[in-house]
């Protein structure tokens, strides 16, 4: 039986032949990256046990992204703090801000994702950069600490369900459809303790930036990473960033596999997830049979869909309409370079003349952090990733994960809407 | 490690319960364990803090502590006073954390049914025995695989690292 492609990275970084679901292993860890909430803790935990090192530090990228532009006086201690042990440990990659982001975006953005290599990050989110055929996995602090200090961590070689999308999106449909179509299919618990891998001719016809957004929710469905073979258009985004050396790892013809799924795409329609799973998804065909459910706020931006292609199809929806009389939107470019070539290509102007909100990149309002909390009893549909009970604020206020595409005509319509009337 | 543990449970049997619920991100500016365990479950179930006793123990359904990757929601945990969750199943970095922080969190597939909420109960961890004090039962719970008993043993994945 040949290996899934999660495998062979995981064997190749445990110095083995081949390894099998189940089995414990101790992994070369390629990239660590750090944020604000996660970091300091695993600092704390190097300095109090005396193991105040940092392996590699060519291997750590930093980036505050949560609290940041600090929203109080913790959280700007806690940047601080790592400012200085940054400094302290000659970590080169520092993003501070200015040039920050959030992590999940700038990682692959700044060329520090290779095809092949093996990614932790003290966030559950870090399943994204598997859609540049990397093994990611979110961990705690206590994993960082381990890591930054040794350059290796154990982990239990999960099973693969590979999940095959053949055919063509429909127009309204978009990467954030098929995998909310996914959880709602297997649930939050679906692919607990696996690597979904994730291919077919759907897959293929997307962006690398869109793939993102897939790999982005692996997690939502309780995945360990999420994965996506390199393909050529892989090869040219990453060509792009970076000049470093990397192997191409694909799964064998044989591997053996937990679980295959397939779907067809062409079937697909825009989906939303209702609270408080990300589970709970209705289609559009099912929402427009229900009452209509007004909106406060519509929120473009974080890990999933604040990328650059996410504000285009927003932007074009928006261009000559307005945010509706009773709602508000927030429009988060994810990185600095997402914002800057937002400006660039005027959508801004775009985005302000529709009664939009731009901000400076931060994951604030994602996890009811700051720049986007809701009040009790406001309801936000958003292009995030999660909508559990108090996620982005008050616990009874309500978060409708949708895509870019749905965010945005909601907005105009300040009522959750159907984006493709705007196409 | 001791052997035996008593404590009183409380019992949560939704699915799903996630990280958000454990500790609300709002807090997460602190990584202190008496101040996290101030808001310990506080948007499941505001009297919590009041209920846990030192040494009390949580039981719950499929999936527990999905979402973030959060330590901090083992910190919340363990700072106000609970000594392991007995779940169903667990989401897969609250599971890692609990192991690396050797913090118990225990699969047990139907102690969910059988236990209610104040029951008072005795943990056998080696034997992989609970003692329902107040039903006057006994569950069986899979021993914990033996990686996890190192670590514990240890006092944690960075303690474990330092001696090797």
């Amino acid at each position: 039986m040949g290996m899934a492609i999660t495998e062979k990275i995981l064997a190749k970084h445990a110095g083995k032949e081949k390894v099998k679901p189940g089995e414990l292993i101790n992994a070369k860890i390629d990239t660590i990256m750090l944020h604000d909430i996660t970091t300091t803790p695993a600092i704390d935990m190097l300095e109090t046990h005396g193991m105040d090192r940092v392996f590699d530090p060519s291997k750590v990228v930093v980036t505050p992204d949560h609290f940041v532009p600090n929203k109080d006086i913790k959280s700007a201690e806690m940047v601080s703090r790592i400012r200085k042990w940054a400094r302290k440990h000659k970590i080169m990659n520092f993003y501070d801000i200015g040039k920050h982001g959030v992590c999940h975006a700038i990682l692959p953005e700044q060329g520090h994702v290779l095809p092949g290599m093996t990614i932790i990050a003290g966030d559950s989110h870090t399943c994204t950069h598997g859609a540049l055929g990397a093994f990611s996995t979110g961990v705690g602090s206590t994993d960082i600490a381990a890591a930054l200090y040794s350059g290796n961590l154990w982990f239990k070689v999960p099973p693969t369900i590979k999940f095959i999308i053949n055919g063509k999106l429909p127009k309204g449909a978009y990467s954030k459809d098929i995998i909310l179509t996914i959880i709602k299919d297997i649930g939050v618990g679906g692919a607990l303790y696996k690597a979904m891998e994730f291919s077919g001719s759907a897959i293929s016809g997307l962006s690398v930036e869109a793939r993102m957004t897939i790999t982005n929710m692996a997690i939502e469905a309780g995945g360990k990473n999420g994965v996506i073979e390199p393909d050529k258009k892989t090869l040219e985004y990453i060509k792009k960033r970076s000049k470093g050396k990397f192997e191409v790892v694909k799964s064998d013809n044989n591997a053996a596999y937990f679980e295959v799924k397939e779907y067809d795409a062409s079937g697909f329609e825009p989906v939303v997830a209702f609270p408080d799973l990300p589970s709970n998804g209705k289609t559009m065909s099912e929402i427009s049979k229900m009452e209509e459910i007004r909106i406060d706020q519509a929120y473009l931006g974080s890990c999933t869909n604040g990328r650059l292609e996410d504000l285009r199809i927003a932007a074009k929806i928006l261009k000559g309409n307005k945010v509706a009389a009773d709602t508000r939107m927030l429009i988060v470019p994810a990185t600095t370079d997402v914002w800057k070539q937002a400006m660039e290509e005027g959508l801004f102007r775009t985005f302000s003349e529709a009664g939009a909100a731009v901000s400076t990149p931060t994951c604030g309002a994602c996890l009811g952090g700051h720049m986007g909390v809701l009040a009790e009893g406001e309801r936000c549909i958003s292009s995030t990733n999660r909508n559990f009970v108090g996620r982005m604020g008050s616990p009874r206020s309500e978060v409708y994960l949708a895509s870019p595409a749905a965010v945005a005509a909601s907005a105009i319509e300040g009522k959750i809407a159907d984006p493709r009337r705007y196409l | 490690m001791a052997e035996t543990l008593k404590g009183n449970a409380h019992v949560y049997s939704r699915d799903d319960i996630n990280t958000d619920e454990i500790i609300p991100a709002r807090y997460l500016n602190s990584d202190k364990e008496e101040e996290l365990a101030e808001h310990a479950m506080e948007d499941l179930d505001k009297e919590f803090i009041n209920k846990v006793k030192g040494g009390d123990f949580i039981i719950a359904g499929e999936n527990f502590g999905c979402g973030s990757s959060r330590e901090h929601a083992i910190w919340a945990l363990r700072g106000s006073g609970i000594r392991a969750v007995f779940a169903k199943s667990f989401a897969r970095i609250f599971y890692r954390n609990a192991v690396n922080n050797g913090f118990l969190a225990i699969e047990c597939n139907y102690v969910v049914k059988k236990v209610k909420n104040g029951n008072e109960l005795e943990i056998n961890i080696k034997k992989g025995k609970i003692k329902n004090l107040t039903k006057k039962e006994e569950y069986k719970f899979a021993p914990l695989p033996e990686f996890t008993i190192e670590l514990m043993e240890a006092g944690g994945l960075l303690e474990y690292i330092k001696k090797k």
